[in-house]
């Protein structure tokens, strides 16, 4: 086993189930790049580099780079999932969303329902997601909360570089379309993962931290965050367990109504946009399931009600950090 | 005793751990304490276990302190002699500097898992030490892998080499197990043995490697200098079918958590990082079903279907046993019965890993074979 | 003309029981026992044909709001179909579609779409998977005039130049996108917008089935040959409003009945089989009748069938959750 980083993860991931699967293809704008250009083939292999040598091993039939038309090859995606491929395909930002949505919510989404229980989509829709690269604010947005609220979709919010490869792999065999969201300030976060292929199941959150006092829920990115938060505050004396629930939908509602039973306090950190959003639809939950247990308010770590801004010194301030997200646990203690 | 002086440090369990809780101390300042005496409580984010006294002498210095987490190496307590003073003390403790973890520095000195080709499979192994000492070869139980013996092998490693695997299937191994018997298993180990050049060895070995064990010693008598086995497979024909269909089962962490509780005497040992990495194992394409097909050759219905019991009376290498009084997956009543040349150690409030909930008595019970 | 007797009976029965299809849904929809909207293909029915009759099971279609045509031309079961418009239990689609979402992909039928250009990038899909598998199949986006004018559209005529898929556009040009005419709506002329992208185009009038089905043979050929993408511009009327309750102020008095008295399809098609010689006036009344029946029994079926009971309700949202 060796160390590798979020995007060599996420590569391996889908070389592993190309060589295994052959009706597994891959598609998006410059995911090679260069194509019958006079330099380099391959030249980019993703905006940020993710699909790097899939082309020159597989070939452009199976590697496609696509012209920048979000609408056309998401729904060819969807449309090739339909009839007999497992098409991987990538949307370089998930902010582009607005110009394809209709072919992944109406149709992809939907073809199950629609027609009877008769489709079967095996759609993967890459992303890029999140804030902290000084992309401003038509490339920076979280979005998640849009797709989990719509059913026939499934959302999945790796946190690290073992969950992205075994989380990947997952959506590519899964038969429901799936939107894999990779928050591109992580692609360089490394750890140990294995060699092999392995799948982590959808739905079942992942406890990164065991502890009594407070509850924290935390996605994608922000998992990290809530982990460094923990253990600073372990050192005085509060103990966090710290829920990773993976993937957005499904939801592991279980594991988080038992970890507030446990704890009776419940901090929630959620990088998007704070209305309608995870943090909200968790703290109805509890309100609804838990209510009793609760020894203090829910607590929600979210971003203000912005888009996301340009000047560093305002993006960090948008973006949930370590220790607002102490300050929040430190709150609930109080009660 | 010895040199006047004796730091107490944070132990290195498993390649994994860079620092440790205490969880206790069982020994008081001012106590007298012997040489592998139980003295504190060290939990790691593995598991919680017993550290033990490096020496003989007065626990003159507790220096860290229940809940206090602290990294590998880092001073836990000084035992001394009486007629050192506390100023001396003072300022041993004072004066003390962590070494640095050299595996963590620097990137070598801590050994990495290696892979080797054997009988057409690809085996991982985790070699340690050197030396004139007979070595020895460690190989777990069913659904583990060579992290099981990370309270015991660097010890071992001692003075002589060591090499831990995993066997066909599990852990980082190929997950081919071919018919998944002992012998089918025996085989893979002596092409292994080849393989890594180990002409001949000790062999420890838990639960199904015990029987795994026993059918290479009687097989290839030449390759085998001894045997410790723990808790071996092949000596009754009682197994927990529970477990084992439990383990093959559980995909979720809450399935495999009072799993996992049924292996040692105390569940609560049982700690989130050791279900994670239990998962993290079973989820490598091809696990699950190498575990069902060993199961099936093994302990098809809930029966062991292999029994080794003439195959140690054949034997006429050393042989000894240990068995935890508590084990719930292989009744300690399988070490009755056994020729007498057969050492047994039964082990009070200890379960099916001796190996983890009594470590230091089992690696003692090792070196006192090897001898 | 390269059509055996068999394949102009065909022809025939599939146009015959589209639009008996269409009246009776038409006349059961203003009797009040349809729910939902409707959308209705009557008057078209040489596109759909023309162009399916081309087609096997490993092609796929992709359709519009306007969809019962192409389901029936592309051999979806006709029974099956009025109970999903009546939104039965056992409709194509179990209830949950109803008339803009019937879809048998066993049939490569992949959906009518509720979504006006919906479809096209859905059959760029479809093509790539007939290449990439090798399949030798070819698919089929039907749009309409006003669908013609989604960037959907548009950029999956790109697509598939690009990626030289075997793709065919069929846009369905029947004068008005709901009450908007395509003679103000759309800019250019859609064969020279196939051209613009690389692609070979043709107009032709879609109250022929013979010229419908030549040039659709043609482009489905060029298609499977590997020859890539062409569009086809079909030239029609829908006799019906844009939905099921339109007064359709919008069109000149007149209008439809001029059509119907000098242009149907049907009645083309007839005059032209049985003055040729090739089929007897008895054989087609013949199939008139046994569609009727067929159509009859449909909708009685349709009317008596169960209703899908509350625990349907949250099937089929994924294949597992």
């Amino acid at each position: 086993m060796a160390k590798k980083s979020y995007r060599q993860a996420i590569n391996d991931a889908i070389r592993q189930e190309m060589l295994a699967d052959p009706r597994v293809v891959v598609m998006g704008e410059d995911n090679a790049g260069g194509i019958e250009a006079p330099g380099e083939d391959d030249a980019w292999g993703g905006v940020l580099g993710v699909t790097k040598g899939l082309m020159p091993e597989f070939g452009r039939e199976r590697v496609l780079d696509t012209p920048i038309s979000e609408s056309a090859f998401i729904g060819a995606a969807a449309g090739a999932a339909a009839t007999g491929l497992r098409p991987v395909a990538e949307l370089m930002f998930v902010d582009f969303m607005g110009v394809c949505f209709d072919q992944i919510f109406n149709q992809a989404g939907k073809f199950r329902y629609m027609f009877g229980g008769k489709a079967v989509t095996p759609l993967v829709v890459r992303t890029m997601y999140g804030a902290g690269f000084r992309a401003a604010s038509q490339h920076s947005q979280c979005l998640y909360p849009i797709f989990t609220h719509v059913p026939g979709l499934k959302v999945v919010l790796p946190s690290s570089p073992y969950e992205a490869k075994g989380l990947m792999i997952q959506a590519i065999r899964d038969d429901d379309p799936v939107i894999f969201l990779e928050h591109k300030v992580m692609y360089d976060d490394e750890e140990d993962v294995p060699d092999e292929s392995y799948t982590i199941p959808f739905g079942e959150a992942n406890l990164t931290r065991e502890g009594d006092d407070v509850t924290v829920v935390a996605f994608g990115r922000m998992v990290g965050l809530a982990n460094a938060a923990a253990d600073a505050l372990e050192k005085d004396g509060i103990s966090c367990t710290v829920v990773d629930p993976r993937t957005t939908s499904p939801l592991d509602t279980d594991t988080i109504l038992e970890c507030v039973e446990e704890t009776g306090r419940l901090v929630i950190v959620d990088e998007a946009s704070p209305r309608c959003n995870m943090a909200t639809d968790i703290s109805a939950l509890v309100a609804q399931e838990a209510f009793g247990a609760l020894k203090a308010p829910v607590r929600m770590v979210s971003p203000p009600h912005t888009p996301v801004p340009f000047a560093p010194e305002l993006e960090d301030a948008y973006i949930p950090s370590q220790a607002k997200i102490e300050t929040a646990i430190r709150g609930v203690m109080a009660h | 005793m010895m040199g006047r002086i004796e730091p107490i440090v944070m132990p290195k369990w498993g390649l994994a751990m860079t620092e440790g809780t205490v969880v206790g101390w069982e020994a008081g300042e001012g106590d007298r304490v012997d040489q592998g005496q139980d003295i504190l409580e060290i939990e790691t984010t593995k598991i919680t276990n017993v550290f033990e006294a490096p020496a003989g002498g007065t626990l003159r210095r507790q220096v860290v302190h229940e809940g206090d987490t602290v990294p590998v190496g880092a001073l836990l307590g000084v035992l001394a002699d009486d007629e050192v003073s506390d100023e001396e003390i003072d300022s041993f403790v004072s004066g003390f500097v962590v070494e640095a973890d050299d595996g963590e520095a620097a990137g070598e000195g801590a050994p990495e898992p290696r892979k080797a080709e054997a009988g057409g499979r690809t085996l991982r192994y985790l070699e340690m030490g050197a030396g004139e000492g007979t070595p020895v070869l460690l190989v777990h139980g069913f659904g583990a892998d060579l992290n099981a013996w990370m309270f015991v092998q660097p010890t071992l490693a001692e003075g002589r080499r060591t090499v831990a695997l995993d066997l066909p299937g599990h852990g980082g191994s190929q997950k081919d197990v071919g018919a998944g018997t002992p012998e089918s298993m025996a085989d893979t180990l002596s092409a292994f043995m080849d393989e890594v050049g180990l002409e001949r060895a000790h062999v420890v070995a838990h639960s199904l490697g015990g029987a795994v064990a026993l059918a290479l010693a009687s097989a290839k008598p030449d390759r085998v200098s001894g045997l410790t086995l723990i808790a071996p497979a092949g000596l009754g024909d009682e197994i927990n079918h529970e477990f084992i269909t439990g383990f093959i089962e559980a995909g979720r962490r809450k399935e495999m958590k009072p799993v996992l509780g049924l292996l040692v005497a105390d569940p609560s040992l049982v700690s989130r990082d050791m279900i994670e990495d239990v998962l993290k194992a079973k989820r490598i394409d091809g696990a699950e079903e190498a575990l069902r097909t060993v199961a099936a050759a093994n302990f098809a219905g809930g029966r062991q279907a292999v029994l080794l019991r003439d195959a140690l009376a054949g034997l006429s290498c050393p042989v000894e046993i240990a068995w935890g009084e508590a084990d719930r997956i292989l009744p300690a009543s399988h070490a009755e019965g056994l020729p007498e040349a057969v050492r047994v150690r039964r082990m009070a409030d200890v379960g099916h890993m001796p190996h983890m909930e009594a470590a230091g008595e089992v690696t003692r019970l090792i070196l006192a074979g090897l001898e | 003309m390269q059509l055996s007797r068999d394949d102009l009976v065909r022809a025939y029965r599939t146009m015959r029981t589209i639009r008996e299809f269409e009246d009776r849904v038409h006349d059961e929809f203003a009797a009040g026992k349809i729910p939902g909207f409707v959308h209705l293909y009557a008057g078209e029915e040489a596109s759909a044909v023309g162009v399916c009759l081309n087609l096997t099971d490993k092609d796929y279609i992709a359709s519009t709001h306007r969809g019962h045509g192409h389901c029936i031309a592309k051999g979806c079961d006709v029974g099956a179909m009025m109970k999903e418009i009546y939104g039965r239990a056992d409709g194509l689609c179990g209830g949950k579609g109803g008339s803009m979402h019937i879809a048998d992909l066993t049939r490569g039928m992949m959906g009518a779409n509720g979504i006006v250009g919906g479809g096209p990038p859905l059959i760029c899909g479809a093509a790539l998977s007939a290449k990439t598998l090798k399949t030798g199949g070819v698919a089929v986006a039907f749009v309409g005039d006003g669908g013609s004018n989604q960037g959907t559209t548009l950029e999956s005529y790109n697509l598939a130049k690009v990626w030289d898929l075997p793709a065919v556009f069929v846009v369905e040009d029947n004068g008005y996108a709901e009450a908007t005419p395509s003679a103000w709506s759309v800019g250019g002329s859609q064969v020279k917008r196939a051209e613009g992208f690389g692609m070979p185009g043709i107009e032709v009038d879609g109250h022929d089935f013979f010229a419908v089905h030549d040039a659709a043979r043609t482009a489905i050929e060029r298609a499977r040959k590997g020859g890539g993408p062409s569009l086809i511009h079909v030239k029609l009327a829908r006799y019906y409003g844009h939905f099921e309750g339109d007064a359709m102020t919008y069109r000149g008095d007149g209008e439809v009945d001029t059509i119907k008295g000098g242009k149907d399809c049907l009645t083309l098609f007839r005059q032209k089989v049985t003055e040729a010689g090739l089929l007897e006036a008895d054989q087609l009344d013949e199939v008139d009748a046994e569609v009727k029946a067929l159509i009859d029994g449909a909708v009685g079926d349709a009317e008596s069938a169960a209703a899908p009971g509350e625990a349907d309700l949250v099937t089929d949202v994924y294949v597992r959750y």
